[in-house]
């Protein structure tokens, strides 16, 4: 089961690694990471994919919870909410291929940020399966180089993480 | 932390401020090797005489030392050492206290902040290197916040689920031509940080109910028990409700080993009336205890098939970890414990006496398998468990018991019978050989008028006798009591019994030192015992001899096996009796 863990923590040097070495210590798997530094600069907001059934994901949070930075967590996938990825990606495209291109980001509402005669540079924002659909959609060009973000993520409604 | 102060506040160097501050946080005593790192840290112990330190003569060492005075006083223990190599050589003994929940401060030299990353001479990342063996760690950036940082470091250590907390200060925060006000904060409050105390209620009522109509219930206790200071109140409950008790490794001494209520020591070496206890229990009541694969067996689907688990633990990432619990409870053992006996006794409601009864004299008829009775002595061999039961009886039950590991462990485990919280002292987490010897160290420094007896084997000794020099520097009086059986006789064990008795690396007798002549070359009694017939009168020479270290070479028939021991794969009901039974 994917999940995703929005996790308020100090902002403090160390902070970062002992998150992520907890994943490596206990043999969890992180799918995505993202992390910087929130309105209040003394936390920062760190979201990550990770995966498992039930009694994983308890005791994932769980050992999340004991690590002395973390401040508070949320298991977003546990009730209605919003997830988003930004992509930036460089492809080739000469000739009629260019128009082919820029047709298929119009359709997945993406932008292109740079340009030369041979490539584009794409920005597109959405939750990953998105990402991935346009993936698939310009499959036939020459992907040069790709660079996601990874998931970050808030709860639909009134409910918040915040101290 | 308050600012107001600051005007009348004296100023001291960061070096300064860290011994004022353990001072002002009531430690007496902390374990250490000095070098180039914490030489102003050193400087500054040597102005004053609240602190004081103890030089032992290896890292580990201090770390042992520290966690055996943690375990026996309940107070977090105190390590100095410097960077690079002093920092590593504390590794095995923070692994040690963490795997065990121990409070300790482990406060580690740096190299100058302007020359950390730079690969210079015996720096070493600390910080990263200890992250997964500590509770939390700090580096000092300048010296003014090193007494909130030891504030906060006692503070974490101790409450909670405890465990070690790592310090790591650059050498130019200690400078002493730098100097700040000192103010040691009064109260911490951490924001991302609290302990849990109470239990739930609703989940308490709901135990309680359990408990109360179990047929064929069990008491499960662990180390949880001993660091929460839980003893008591285990006690008590245990009485009221007239239930089977059994206690972890880490938990013996939870409840008092003489009394009939206690079946023993149970999991891998257990008894045979524990093990089936729990086997066939209905309601398992776990408390402060983490269901070890050494308590379960490896297979944890045969684990108590019939039971309803109720799990008690301070750390909410220690239930359901392995095995599911049914009625969960977060909380500090000690506060649960009272609220279940207030429950209970504001119910007024009784177990049945004749379901009980029923019960009782099932573990009854366990019990009869008599699964601890030592075996007769055969070619004038001395049995390693006669030694432990005469340990005792010259010890009257009370004395601090430090063990390494193998074993002389579980003998000691099995044998000795702890009556009484914070006897038993010993590494049951992680296994540490080389444990024994600086922890009973800690435990002497700490209760310097009591018997402190480390029960090891010759191969665990051998990885720490070093500390024979520090015991000699403060006259401790220890009593090491080694079960030489010439090998390393766990490891034996196993090859006997999966490896077609093929000893590999397991054996070094020709190679062995005389341990008489070492220990007298340290200054210390040696003693050797070869024959059963010489073990009482020599073993109450040893006792004897209170103001001296003694060492007891004690040559055990090499080929005695610990039993009972569980069935790989199989369920707690599985076990090996003798070197001739199984279950």
């Amino acid at each position: 089961m994917r999940r995703i863990i929005s996790i308020l923590m100090e902002n403090e040097p160390g902070a970062l690694s002992r998150v992520v070495g907890l994943f490596s210590q206990r043999n969890y798997n992180i799918d995505s990471l993202t992390v910087a530094p929130t309105e209040d600069q003394s936390l920062s907001r760190l979201t990550l994919i990770t995966s498992g059934d039930e009694a994983r994901i308890e005791q994932i949070t769980k050992h999340l919870n004991r690590i002395i930075d973390v401040v508070k967590l949320v298991d977003l996938t546990g009730g209605a909410h919003i997830e988003r990825e930004l992509m930036l990606i460089k492809l080739k495209a000469t000739g009629a291929r260019r128009a082919e291109v820029l047709r298929t980001v119009e359709i997945f509402r993406g932008q292109v940020v740079d340009q030369t005669d041979s490539t584009y540079s794409i920005q597109l924002t959405g939750t990953s399966e998105k990402l991935d659909g346009f993936l698939a959609a310009i499959s036939d060009c020459k992907v040069l180089e790709v660079a996601r973000t990874g998931v970050t993520g808030i709860s639909r409604g009134t409910k918040v993480l915040a101290i | 932390m308050t600012g107001e102060r600051t005007e009348q506040a004296e100023l001291l160097s960061g070096g300064e401020m860290l011994i004022r501050a353990l001072r002002d946080e009531g430690v007496k005593i902390i374990f250490g090797y000095p070098g180039g790192a914490v030489l102003h840290i050193y400087d500054a112990i040597f102005h004053q005489d609240h602190v004081e330190h103890i030089l032992v003569r290896h890292e580990q060492a201090a770390t042992h030392a520290a966690d055996g005075y943690a375990r026996a006083t309940g107070k977090a223990g105190v390590v100095l050492v410097t960077s690079g190599p002093g920092a590593t050589n504390a590794i095995t003994g923070i692994a040690t206290a963490y795997m065990d929940s121990v409070p300790l401060v482990v406060i580690s030299g740096q190299v100058e902040s302007r020359m950390v990353g730079t690969d210079a001479f015996q720096e070493t990342d600390m910080v990263g290197i200890s992250r997964p063996i500590v509770k939390h760690s700090f580096i000092a950036r300048n010296a003014a916040e090193i007494p909130l940082l030891v504030k906060k470091a006692f503070h974490i250590a101790t409450t909670g689920r405890p465990g070690p907390v790592v310090i790591d200060i650059p050498k130019d925060t200690t400078d002493p031509r730098v100097k700040a006000p000192y103010v040691y904060p009064s109260e911490i409050s951490m924001r991302s940080y609290s302990a849990p105390e109470k239990g739930h209620p609703g989940q308490i009522r709901k135990a309680v109910d359990a408990l109360l109509h179990a047929k064929r219930p069990m008491l499960y206790s662990g180390g949880g028990v001993i660091q929460g200071n839980a003893a008591e109140a285990v006690t008590r409950l245990a009485r009221l409700l007239g239930y089977p008790i059994t206690n972890t490794l880490m938990g013996l001494g939870g409840f008092p080993a003489s009394d009939p209520q206690f079946v023993g020591m149970l999991g891998m070496h257990g008894t045979y009336e524990a093990n089936m206890a729990m086997h066939y229990c209905d309601v398992l009541l776990c408390a402060g205890a983490r269901f070890d694969d050494r308590v379960t067996n490896s297979d944890v689907k045969k684990f108590c098939p019939d039971a309803t688990v109720v799990h008690i633990d301070i750390d909410p990432a220690s239930i359901s970890k392995t095995v599911t619990a049914d009625i969960p409870i977060v909380g500090a053992v000690a506060s649960v414990f009272e609220d279940m006996i207030a429950e209970i006794e504001r119910s007024k409601a009784k177990p049945d006496a004749d379901t009980l009864k029923i019960w009782w004299d099932q573990i009854n008829r366990w019990r009869e398998k008599d699964s601890l009775r030592i075996p007769e002595p055969e070619n004038g061999l001395i049995k390693p468990q006669q030694v432990v039961k005469l340990v005792h009886e010259m010890t009257g039950g009370d004395a601090y018991v430090s063990s390494d590991v193998g074993q002389h462990q579980m003998f000691a485990a099995q044998y000795y019978g702890f009556d009484r919280p914070r006897r038993w002292i010993n590494s049951g987490g992680l296994g540490t050989m080389g444990f024994g010897l600086p922890a009973a160290m800690g435990a002497q420094f700490a209760f310097p008028d009591a018997v402190s007896v480390c029960i090891t084997g010759e191969g665990s000794f051998l990885m720490n006798m070093q500390e024979f020099a520090t015991c000699m520097q403060y006259q401790l009086p220890i009593k090491v009591i080694c079960l030489n059986n010439q090998a390393l006789g766990m490891v034996k064990q196993w090859q006997d019994m999966q490896y077609g008795g093929r000893y590999s690396h397991s054996t070094y007798a020709e190679s062995l030192p005389d341990f008489v002549k070492l220990t007298e070359s340290f200054g210390h009694v040696g003693i050797r015992i070869s024959r059963p017939e010489e073990l009482r009168d020599k073993l109450t020479e040893c006792f004897a001899l209170k103001d001296r270290l003694v060492f007891v070479d004690v040559l055990v028939d090499p080929d005695e096996h610990v039993y009972p021991m569980a069935i790989k794969g199989g369920a707690m009901k599985d076990m090996i009796l003798s070197k001739t039974e199984r279950t």
